[in-house]
């Protein structure tokens, strides 16, 4: 049904004389809707969205309650599940599982060495290789990560930075050697390298000489990969450090602002760039202010983008995001009722309105999940999707008195700290992030707020249940968890001593060279060097040494 | 006078959050701390303590290398003659606590140790040495 007052010009952008809700009323009927009856267990009907003609409403701009106009009801969110441990098989058997358990989407979890550009047999990787994710030296392991699945049917997430591109090398030249196009992969490279110098740690290069990767692989992936998200940008883990919701917000969303300078600096526009940009956020425990972080993000992000960059794109406009529940909420005590942590934090990211979700594991204070508990972690998802019926309106906490002033409130707080980073730039968000980091600006503040939170918790101010109140059944039997032995450690050596033995050496030579004379030029997109280096079996260590060659590496000062 | 302490990441473990706000309670304590900075080796983390003169090296790790990287501090200090007392903390399951002890390691700490908890085995462990 088209409301009668509506007309569209080109693009289809809406007219001054549409309203909020006409526009929404005209997308929501041209969305399609997934089968089923939108009624309560006992059969009342339920509108896709609630509010007064004057509200605001889902799928319009500014997009606080949502991005698309028909939400859930055209389609659930996506149940990614995090994975990755052991060698490139073991991570295959696990991917295989998620996929036949339901789950839609991979999302590969690489080991320290891998996610450091550090090869399996360097003397720094002793101890970690395959212990925190899966380890990925070469060609060959990418290969057999991806056995049996096809990549041009289902979306791949990557949880890398620092080497992403030479990641995203190795995944286009294993998918190309599969028969399946670059253009048709769809996925996303976490590739948000300002929040690993402002939290996550796992840097190799300088700050400067990161972004020029980071800016390679925007501008390749912008040209050949349509299907392609290049960045994922991350509050996640700044909140892990330890950061207050508002800091967690307000950092991020600096940061997608600095990537879509850096890709204008590079020559792409806005609308090339931003729409290619997904979001990657915490949700914590603390109910409401956690869906009123993610509807301020919605609504930011499409200020900004719109008028302060200038994006005609509505796709621009619109923020997208992946929520993964807290890691740091989870107790080693009692590990079972993290389930019910885990089942409040998943429930805040979808009221919040989210479009793909991991939910962790009971497990995961203790080691990485064993497939009971990461089976457990997705029926929860699984028990908010199907179950609950929150999945029929839209942003169902719109318009609550309480929710709106908490959405205002966490806006204001990040513009304070926009503001702030905009100061120490001259202007440039890119350049205050940068400056922010080098300054250990965005590091102090987020141990600090850290620090705050933990003395709550001393003081027995904040209660955390199984940890300072509430212990008995504390000393109940361990629960079995997934052991990492140092036999993955041997065997994935074996594997990339075999990669070693049988390709051409003087190949790899060649790639190498190409790759360091290519670094040297900071104007030339290092994208296909480093694929062809990967398609000789050049390693993760060999091409990351070259670049460290080349850019330098960086160190943290440390600070307390 | 106050009891010396060098708190250490060793390894490739980037999760900095627990190690600076021990680092933080430790001091509110009376405790003089040194941090070493990330990706640190076990012979870089012996150095400093012996050249800081240290009561105790404390060590965090969240990314399961602690059965390897642990004793080997504890080793590395040994091959330089220095009997100072290593602590631990950070993600360690029940599981590794015996053999961790039998490796030399000092006292452990999990998850949701508390800062009361932390500070006072320290300061025992510093008080039966002296």
């Amino acid at each position: 049904m088209l409301d009668s007052k509506c007309t569209l010009d080109e693009g289809g952008d809406r007219v001054a004389t549409e309203s909020a809700q006409e526009r929404w009323r005209r997308l929501f009927h041209a969305a399609p809707i997934r089968p089923g009856k939108f009624a309560t267990m006992s059969g009342i009907p339920l509108a896709p969205v609630y509010g007064p003609s004057d509200a605001e409403f889902p799928g319009v701009y500014p997009y606080t309650r949502g991005v698309h106009s028909s939400m859930y009801r055209t389609k659930l969110w996506t149940m990614r599940m995090f994975a990755g441990f052991g060698t490139a098989t073991d991570t295959n058997t696990r991917f295989r599982e998620i996929i036949r358990s339901g789950g839609t989407g991979l999302s590969t979890a690489f080991d320290m060495p891998t996610l450091l550009g550090l090869d399996s047999d360097d003397p720094m990787s002793l101890g970690e290789v395959g212990r925190c994710g899966v380890a990925i030296d070469s060609l060959a392991d990418v290969r057999d990560l991806f056995d049996g699945i096809d990549l041009g049917a289902i979306t791949t997430s990557m949880t890398i930075n620092s080497p992403a591109a030479v990641m995203l090398a190795l995944f286009v030249a294993q998918a190309e050697e599969s028969g399946v196009a670059r253009e048709r992969l769809g996925g996303t490279l976490q590739n948000d390298i300002l929040k690993e110098y402002q939290a996550q740690k796992e840097f190799v290069f300088p700050p400067r000489q990161s972004m020029r990767l980071v800016r390679d692989t925007i501008a390749f992936t912008a040209a050949e990969m349509p299907k392609w998200n290049s960045i994922s940008v991350s509050g996640y883990h700044i909140r892990e450090a330890g950061s207050t919701a508002a800091e967690e917000l307000a950092f991020t969303l600096a940061n997608g602002f600095a990537y879509v300078e850096l890709a204008r600096e590079a020559g792409l526009g806005v609308d090339a760039v931003a729409p290619r940009l997904s979001f990657f956020f915490n949700a914590h425990i603390d109910f409401f202010e956690e869906i009123a972080k993610y509807r301020a993000a919605r609504r930011i992000w499409a200020k900004w983008m719109r008028e302060h960059y200038g994006a005609k794109d509505e796709r621009s406009w619109q923020l997208r995001f992946h929520t993964q529940t807290a890691g740091v909420s989870l107790t080693a005590q009692q590990p079972e009722i993290n389930i019910a942590r885990t089942a409040i934090e998943a429930l805040a990211g979808v009221l919040g309105g989210t479009q793909s979700l991991h939910t962790n594991s009971m497990d995961e204070a203790l080691a990485l999940p064993s497939e009971k508990a990461a089976r457990i972690a997705l029926r929860t998802q699984q028990i908010i999707a199907h179950e609950t019926n929150v999945t029929n309106v839209a942003d169902p906490l719109g318009g609550s008195w309480f929710i709106e002033e908490l959405t205002d409130e966490m806006e204001r707080e990040a513009e304070v700290i926009f503001a702030q980073i905009a100061k120490m730039g001259e202007g440039s968000m890119l350049e205050g992030c940068v400056r922010g980091i080098e300054e250990n600006w965005f590091q102090g503040r987020i141990a600090d707020s850290a620090y705050e939170l933990e003395r709550t918790f001393n003081s027995g101010e904040r209660i955390i249940v199984g940890v300072n109140e509430f212990l008995e059944g504390n000393d109940e039997d361990d629960m079995a968890t997934l052991r990492i032995t140092n036999a993955d450690e041997r065997k994935q050596l074996g594997r990339l001593e075999k990669v070693r033995r049988d390709r051409d050496g003087e190949q790899v030579r060649r790639a190498l060279d190409r790759l360091r004379r290519e670094a040297s030029d900071p104007d030339v997109n290092l994208m296909p060097a480093l694929i062809d280096a990967a398609k000789t079996y050049a390693t993760v260590g060999e091409m990351m040494l070259t670049l460290v060659g080349v850019f330098g590496r960086h160190v943290e000062v440390p600070s307390l | 006078m106050s009891v010396r302490v060098l708190v250490a990441k060793v390894g490739l473990d980037g999760h900095d959050r627990g190690i600076k706000v021990v680092a933080r309670l430790l001091r509110d304590a009376g405790m003089e701390v040194v941090y070493t900075g990330l990706f640190q080796t076990p012979e870089t983390v012996a150095m400093a303590a012996i050249q800081e003169d240290v009561d105790v090296v404390g060590l965090s790790m969240l990314s399961g290398a602690h059965m390897t990287l642990a004793p080997l501090v504890v080793e590395a200090l040994r091959e330089r003659g220095s009997d100072i007392p290593v602590v631990l903390g950070g993600i360690v399951p029940p599981r590794d606590l015996d053999e961790l002890k039998a490796l030399g390691v000092s006292a452990v700490f999990g998850p949701g140790a508390s800062a009361h908890e932390i500070v006072s085995a320290i300061t025992s462990i510093v008080t039966s040495r002296s």
